[in-house]
């Protein structure tokens, strides 16, 4: 099973690596709404980064708007202003499709152009449909079909592997 | 008029001609959604790409600037493809000529249309007629309603205000020829405002005003009692056909708001006016740019608000 420290720990030091071989320079740390964030706090924390944490809600990027419209629960993004040439660690809870993290870039392009984005999540797991991919991970899984895992949170953090029953 | 021709089968906001008929529930997340749309003018690139592909038709056939320029705007932010026209009322009998103008548009696959019009109905009217897969947003029609007005004014109190139920809300002026009065006043009771008050000169209150859920004075002194936001209307001359009022100066000495009156009211409350403003006529230059004054935020906001209705009205409508 998967434990949730043992996960941010793998992340953080994978983070931390990552920072050093790819030169981040006074990083700023993003996290996506809303596991995105709450796994956001721990790194932000863990790696010692004074500026503020910046929050991203992506509603407003989806590629799905026209199926599903729009999120009443969206929030304001809360980014600095000054993104253009920034080192930027994009931070989310799983990554499956690729579809969320190609929604952020497009977000946050449109505030600056920074100088460079690093993608770390917690879980990755199979069933990409876009060429993009992590730079940090804290693991890689497969699942079965009709399998979902989901961050649950904030307080405490747990992992949930959810079975749907029909596939529709 | 009801309108639950504004709500699709799931209940979901599909064209937005009038603020009655729509529940609190619906009014709210209007408000959430906009609130989110506020910071994008900061943004180094001003849009996001919820309407990328879309086509919006604003048809003024009622000269306006505010509206129509906050209407374009927040159709660009969202990335639609926006086309403003202003159209004569003059040709020809309007009906066929309105509906020969909507199919005509129809035919260029437009997605929505954004309608001012001097007569009450027309956004209805338009939504009715046109293909099913088109929103219609009334800008405006008659001396029937103004709904995007109503809900950025709206959204501008309770930014302020943060809460609906304690506030006593006073509108003032002429009821008579406002639309956006009656979209204000079933905006507020709708979002449950402790009191909705009107002040004007009987000859400028349409008959069975009370009926509207509204208490009122014909004195501004005694009306703006303990009264949180004072929402001042524009002395609507080119509405007036007959002589509804002695003269103007008359009118602002009666009901022009100064600051002398302005101090009757809460210590804290703020001054709203939809524009455009006849300064010394209906308000004061000093009040109308004073700190109380939050007439140049409500043109702000009238972006953000009008991004969320026509996002909300463009998601996509049931199976198909």
């Amino acid at each position: 099973m998967l434990e949730i420290q043992d996960l941010l720990n793998k992340l953080e030091d994978s983070l931390k690596r990552k920072v050093v071989e790819r030169q981040l320079n006074n990083p700023l740390m993003i996290g996506i709404r809303t596991g995105g964030v709450w796994v956001a706090e721990q790194m932000h924390q863990r790696l010692n980064i004074t500026e503020p944490l910046g929050l991203l809600d992506i509603s407003f990027y989806r590629d799905d708007f026209s199926q599903i419209g729009v999120n009443p629960n969206v929030k304001p993004s809360q980014l600095p202003l000054q993104i253009e040439g920034r080192d930027i660690i994009l931070i989310d809870d799983v990554f499956y499709t690729g579809r969320t993290i190609r929604a952020a870039l497009n977000e946050i392009f449109d505030y600056g152009r920074p100088n460079q984005v690093i993608l770390a999540v917690l879980i990755e797991r199979d069933g990409k449909q876009i060429p993009l991919c992590p730079d940090c991970v804290g693991t890689s899984i497969t699942l079965n079909a009709g399998q979902r895992i989901k961050l649950m949170g904030p307080e405490p953090l747990t992992i949930q592997l959810q079975t749907l029953n029909a596939v529709a | 008029m009801t309108d639950n021709l504004q709500l699709n089968a799931e209940g979901k906001l599909k064209h937005f001609l009038s603020i009655e008929g729509l529940p609190k529930s619906l009014l709210t997340e209007i408000l959430d959604i906009a609130e989110s749309f506020v910071g994008i003018g900061d943004h180094q690139i001003k849009k996001v790409p919820l309407l990328r592909g879309k086509t919006i038709v604003n048809l003024f056939f009622e000269n306006s600037t505010r509206t129509r320029t906050t209407f374009e705007l927040a159709a660009k932010r969202l990335s639609a493809d926006v086309l403003s026209m202003s159209i004569s009322t003059s040709s020809t009998s309007k009906g066929e000529s309105l509906l020969d103008t909507i199919r005509n548009l129809e035919a260029m696959f437009v997605d929505m249309f954004v309608v001012r019009h001097a007569i009450s109905g027309a956004a209805h009217f338009i939504a009715q007629q046109t293909a099913p897969h088109i929103s219609v947003i009334n800008a405006g029609d008659g001396q029937h309603a103004h709904p995007t007005q109503a809900m950025l004014d709206m959204f501008t109190i309770r930014q302020i205000k943060k809460d609906f139920s304690n506030l006593r809300v006073a509108i003032i002026g002429d009821i008579l020829h406002s639309r956006v009065a009656r979209s204000q006043i079933q905006a507020l009771n709708t979002l449950g405002a402790a009191e909705v008050r009107v002040i004007a000169p009987k000859t400028l209150l349409p008959a069975h005003v009370e009926s509207l859920g509204v208490n009122i004075s014909h004195d501004l002194t005694e009306g703006l009692k303990d009264i949180d936001v004072i929402i001042m209307l524009r002395l609507q001359k080119e509405r007036m056909t007959s002589a509804l009022l002695p003269s103007e100066s008359e009118y602002f000495k009666c009901f022009g708001l100064t600051e002398d009156k302005l101090k009757i009211a809460k210590p804290d409350a703020i001054v709203m006016h939809p524009g455009p403003i006849n300064r010394g006529v209906e308000i004061d230059s000093k009040v109308a740019d004073g700190p109380q004054s939050v007439i140049l935020k409500q043109v702000s906001n009238g972006i953000a608000i009008r991004m969320a209705i026509m996002a909300m009205a463009m998601q996509k409508q049931g199976a198909n």
